[in-house]
C-alpha cells in the first residue's frame, strides 16, 4: 500500500546530502512517494528502509502466473473490489479437471478436445486456461504420464493435484519447465510440498482451515522461497466461499494484509452440470482468480466464459465501434443496407446474425456515442436527422442502386419521419437481431 | 476473541500472526417488500412472499442479516407464447396453450413461489385483448392458483394505462406486485395500486439515476417504498448483463449506506432476456461447437440469474422450469 512522504522520510538517512538530485532529504521522500524517481537514486538507503520500499510498492494481490510462454494464465492484481469502481484487471483462469485413472487413450481425447475449445464473441477469442489432473491412482508413474498426455495433447497451462510428495515429484519432472500449478500445500504436506515447489520454482495453492491458519501457511511458504501462491477456498458450500473469497479481497485491499494478498481459488466438485456452472458463476463475479470444474461439456464452457468477459470488461468506457458503413460478405448493389447504433455489443449482435444469414450487406452504423437501439432513441442519439445524416456522411446513396433501408424494429416509430428526412424507403426489421437471417433471406 | 488473545501471548506463541475478519458494519438496509395476502389480510393467497430487508451484501450473511431467501417466480402469458422456442415450451409439456392450466402447472408441477403473468395479449399488435377481458382472464387466475402474483402490462403505454388500473381493482386486496411504472408513465398505475393495495415494479433504463428519481416520484404520490420493487433493466450473459450488474452493485452499496431512496428490492426478468438470445434458441446444427441446445438455454438463463444474485436480485422472474430450480437451490444459500 502507498506510503505517504513522511513515511518515507522517516526511513531515509535525513543527511541532506543533495547526492539524489533533491535538495533535502524530505524533498527526495515526496517525489518517492508521487513516483517521480527510483529510490536507488540514494546511495545511502539502508537495507531494510530499501525492503520497505520495495514491499510498498508491490501491488496488494500478487500477480500470479500459471503456466510458461505466451499463452500462461496470469490473475492477481486486482485493485478493487467492485467493478463500477475500477476494470477487473486479470480475467480469473477457468479450467477442468482430468482424473489420472482414466485409461490414457481417453485422457488424451478429452485434453484435445478442451485443447480446441475456443469461441469468438464481440471481436474477442474467449478459451479456458487451464487443465488439472488428479491423482485418484496409487501410482506416481501413472499420474506424471497422465500429466504429460493431457498437457501435450491439450496445449493448455497445467495444473497438478497430486495425492502426495511422490506423485507430485514425477509429474514435476514429467512437465518440467512448463511451470504449473501446484494444488495444493495444506498443513499437513507442506513439509514435504514445499521444498519441491520451491526447488522447481512453481506456483502453489494453498488451503487453510481458517483465516489464521491460511495466512500462517502462507507465510511458511514464503519463508521457504514459494513466493507464486493461491488461496484455496477448499470443498465449502457457496455461501462461505464467498465469504472466505470477499473477506481475501477485503483483507489484501482495505488492510493490506500481505499474507491474504493473493489470488483465489476454488475447485467445483460434482458432477450435475447445472450446479456447477450456477455455483461458479457465482465465484467468477466475486473474486475468484481460478476455477477448476469437473464437468466440461461445451454449453457451460461457453457460458461460464462469456460470464467472464462480461464481468471482467472495462466498466468505463462504453464499448463503441467507429461509426461507418461497414460492408459484409461481397456487397454489391443489390445488396441490403441495415441501420444500427455504435454500441460495440449491438453492432457485433447484428453483425454476428447478418454473417449467418450469409446475406452479403452493409451495416451503417450510427454515432450513438455507444448507446443501444432503445436508449440511444429515448436519448435522442438516433434520430431521423442523426441516420439521415450518417448517410449522406457516409456516401451510402453511392454503394447501392436502390433506396431501401432498413430499421431496427424496436424504433418502427420513426419509419414515416425517417423517409420523410432522408428520401430513403425505410423496411422495418426484425427487433431482435437473432430474427435478422430468416428476415434477409425472405427479402431477396 | 479477547481472551485468546490473552492465551496466546501468555502461552508464548507471539509467532502466530493473529487475523481478523473483516467485518462491513453498514447503516442503511433494503426495504422489506411483502407479496401475497392471506384470508386474515384480506386477500385469498395461501401464501406470502417477502423480499428484500438486506443488511449486507449478497451470500454474507455472517456479517449482516439476510432475512429473505431471493425469490424465483415462474412466467407466463395471458396467452399461447407465439414466440417462445419450442424447447422452452416443451418444458411445459403443452400447457402452454391453456394458461390456466399452464399456471396450474408453475405452482404444482414446479413449485413456483410466486407467478408472475404478462398481458401479451392486450397488446395491439397481439390480438389486443380488452381491458375487461384480461381483468375477468386475472380473476379466474386468482382462483386457480394460490400464490402470490406479479402482473404486467403488454409493453404499450396507452393501453396498459386504460388496462392495468381495472386489473388491479380486479386483484383488489390480493397484494400483488403491478408492472410497469416508468418515469415517462407512472402516475395512472401508482394511483391503481395504491388504492387496491398492491405494489408497484418501478422501471429504469440501466441509469441509477432515473431508478432513484422514479422511487421518489412514485412515493411522492403517496405509495411508501416498501411497496416498491426496482427493475434495473437486465440484458442476458453475453447482451449487456454487466450494465445492469454494475448498476445494481451501485444502487445497493448505496442502500447499505443508508440511501433510503434506492433502497428498494430488485426484481430482474432473467427469462424474457435470455430467451431470444442467439446462445439460447439457436439450433445444434448450425453451431455445433455449442453443444447441446436445450441445455445450452437453460445454462444461459441460469447463469444470467446466478450473476444477477450476486449483483443483488431479490426477484427473478424465469421461463425454464429446470432453470428456476438450479437457481433457487443456488438462493437458499445466501
Ligand atoms: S541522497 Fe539520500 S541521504 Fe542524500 S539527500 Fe538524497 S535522500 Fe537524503
Amino acid at each position: 500500500m502507498a506510503l505517504s512522504g513522511l513515511d518515507i522520510y522517516k526511513i531515509l538517512p535525513k543527511t541532506n546530502c543533495k547526492e539524489c538530485g533533491f535538495v533535502t532529504c524530505l524533498a527526495f521522500a515526496m517525489q518517492l512517494a508521487k513516483k517521480g524517481v527510483e529510490a536507488g537514486k540514494c546511495p545511502y538507503l539502508s537495507e531494510e528502509a530499501g525492503n520497505i520500499l520495495a514491499d510498498a510498492g508491490r501491488p496488494p494481490i500478487n500477480l500470479v502466473s500459471i503456466g510458461s510462454g505466451e499463452g500462461c494464465l496470469k490473475v492477481g492484481n486486482e485493485t478493487v473490489l467492485f467493478r463500477h469502481e475500477e476494470k477487473f484487471r486479470n480475467p480469473c483462469g477457468i479450467g477442468f479437471i482430468i482424473d489420472d485413472v482414466l485409461p490414457e487413450e481417453q485422457i488424451k481425447r478429452t485434453a484435445s478436445r478442451l485443447g480446441g475449445v475456443s469461441f469468438e464473441r464481440v471481436g474477442q477469442i474467449l478459451k479456458p486456461d487451464v487443465i488439472a489432473v488428479r491423482q485418484s491412482s496409487n501410482s506416481a508413474e501413472k499420474f506424471a504420464a497422465a500429466v504429460k498426455a493431457a498437457v501435450d495433447a491439450s496445449g493448455l497451462n497445467p495444473v497438478l493435484m497430486p495425492s502426495d510428495a511422490s506423485g507430485l515429484r514425477a509429474a514435476l519432472e514429467a512437465v518440467k519447465g512448463a511451470a504449473p500449478l501446484i494444488y495444493r500445500v495444506t498443513k499437513d504436506n507442506i513439509r514435504e510440498f514445499m521444498p519441491l515447489a520451491a526447488q522447481a520454482r512453481v506456483p502453489a495453492a494453498v488451503y487453510g482451515d481458517t483465516l489464521e491458519e491460511q495466512a500462517e501457511l502462507v507465510k511458511e511458504l514464503n519463508g521457504g522461497g514459494v513466493a507464486q501462491i493461491l488461496l484455496d477456498t477448499g470443498e465449502q458450500e457457496p455461501r462461505e466461499r464467498i465469504w472466505r473469497l470477499t473477506q481475501w479481497r477485503r483483507q489484501a485491499l482495505k488492510k493490506n494484509n500481505r499474507l491474504l494478498g493473493y489470488p483465489a481459488v476454488t475447485v467445483l466438485k460434482g458432477k450435475d452440470p447445472y450446479s456447477v456452472a450456477v455455483e461458479a458463476a457465482g465465484d467468477i463475479c466475486k473474486y475468484a482468480g481460478l476455477i477448476l470444474l469437473e464437468v466440461s461439456e461445451a454449453e457451460e464452457t461457453l457460458a461460464l466464459l462469456t460470464l467472464r468477459q462480461n464481468i471482467y470488461s472495462d466498466p468505463q468506457k462504453p464499448l463503441q465501434i467507429e461509426p461507418k458503413v461497414y460492408t459484409i460478405g461481397n456487397a454489391g448493389k443489390e445488396s441490403p443496407v441495415l441501420i444500427t447504433t455504435n454500441f460495440s455489443l449491438t453492432y457485433f449482435t447484428v453483425l454476428g446474425e447478418v454473417e449467418s444469414s450469409k446475406v452479403p450487406s452493409y451495416i451503417v452504423s450510427v454515432d450513438t456515442e455507444g448507446m443501444s437501439v432503445l436508449t440511444a432513441w429515448a436519448a435522442e442519439k438516433f434520430t431521423p436527422e442523426k441516420i439521415t445524416d450518417s448517410l449522406q456522411k457516409f456516401g451510402v446513396s453511392g454503394l447501392v442502386g436502390h433506396n431501401r433501408l432498413i430499421i431496427p424494429g424496436y424504433v418502427a416509430m420513426m419509419s414515416g419521419n425517417l423517409e420523410e428526412k432522408s428520401g430513403w424507403e425505410v423496411v422495418v426489421g426484425p427487433k431482435e437481431a437473432s430474427g435478422l437471417p430468416a428476415f434477409l433471406k425472405n427479402l431477396s | 476473541m479477547k481472551l485468546m488473545n490473552n492465551v496466546t501471548l501468555i502461552s508464548g506463541e507471539t509467532k502466530m500472526s493473529r487475523q481478523e475478519e473483516m467485518l462491513e458494519k453498514w447503516q442503511g438496509e433494503v426495504f422489506t417488500c411483502v407479496i401475497g395476502a392471506k384470508k386474515d389480510e384480506g386477500g385469498t393467497r395461501g401464501s406470502v412472499v417477502k423480499v428484500g430487508g438486506e443488511k449486507t451484501l449478497p451470500f454474507l450473511d455472517k456479517e449482516g442479516s439476510l432475512p429473505n431467501t431471493a425469490a424465483v417466480a415462474l412466467e407466463i402469458f395471458d396467452v399461447p407464447p407465439a414466440d417462445w422456442p419450442e424447447e422452452l415450451v416443451a418444458a411445459y409439456g403443452g400447457v402452454t396453450a391453456n394458461p390456466l392450466e399452464w399456471a396450474d402447472a408453475c405452482v404444482r408441477k414446479f413449485g413456483a413461489e410466486l407467478l408472475c403473468v404478462k398481458l401479451a395479449g392486450a397488446h395491439p399488435d397481439a390480438g389486443g385483448r380488452s381491458p375487461e377481458q384480461e381483468a375477468a382472464f386475472l380473476s379466474k387466475l386468482a382462483a386457480a392458483v394460490n400464490v402470490p402474483l406479479i402482473v404486467r402490462g403488454c409493453g404499450d403505454d396507452v393501453k396498459d394505462n386504460t388496462l392495468l388500473p381495472l386489473c388491479s381493482e380486479a386483484l383488489k386486496g390480493e397484494r400483488c406486485l403491478f408492472g410497469s411504472a416508468s418515469q415517462d408513465n407512472y402516475k395512472t398505475l401508482t394511483a391503481a395500486v395504491t388504492a387496491d393495495g398492491h405494489g408497484i415494479i418501478a422501471e429504469s433504463p440501466i441509469d441509477l439515476n432515473i431508478a432513484k428519481q422514479l422511487n421518489i416520484l412514485i412515493s411522492d404520490l403517496g405509495l411508501p417504498l416498501e411497496r416498491i420493487v426496482m427493475d434495473p433493466t437486465i440484458g442476458a450473459l453475453g447482451y449487456g448483463l454487466e450494465y445492469a450488474y454494475s448498476i445494481m452493485e451501485r444502487a445497493r452499496l448505496a442502500a447499505l449506506s443508508g440511501d433510503r431512496n434506492v433502497a428498494c428490492p430488485f426484481i430482474c426478468f432473467t427469462g424474457q432476456e435470455t430467451w431470444k438470445v442467439k446462445e439460447a434458441v439457436a439450433a445444434r446444427a448450425d453451431f455445433p461447437h455449442w453443444g447441446d441446445k436445450e441445455k445450452r438455454g437453460i445454462l444461459w438463463e441460469a447463469v444470467t440469474a446466478s450473476a444477477l444474485l450476486q449483483a443483488g436480485a431479490d426477484i427473478l422472474v424465469m421461463r425454464h422450469p429446470k432453470a428456476a430450480e438450479e437457481i433457487k437451490k443456488y438462493a437458499c444459500h445466501r
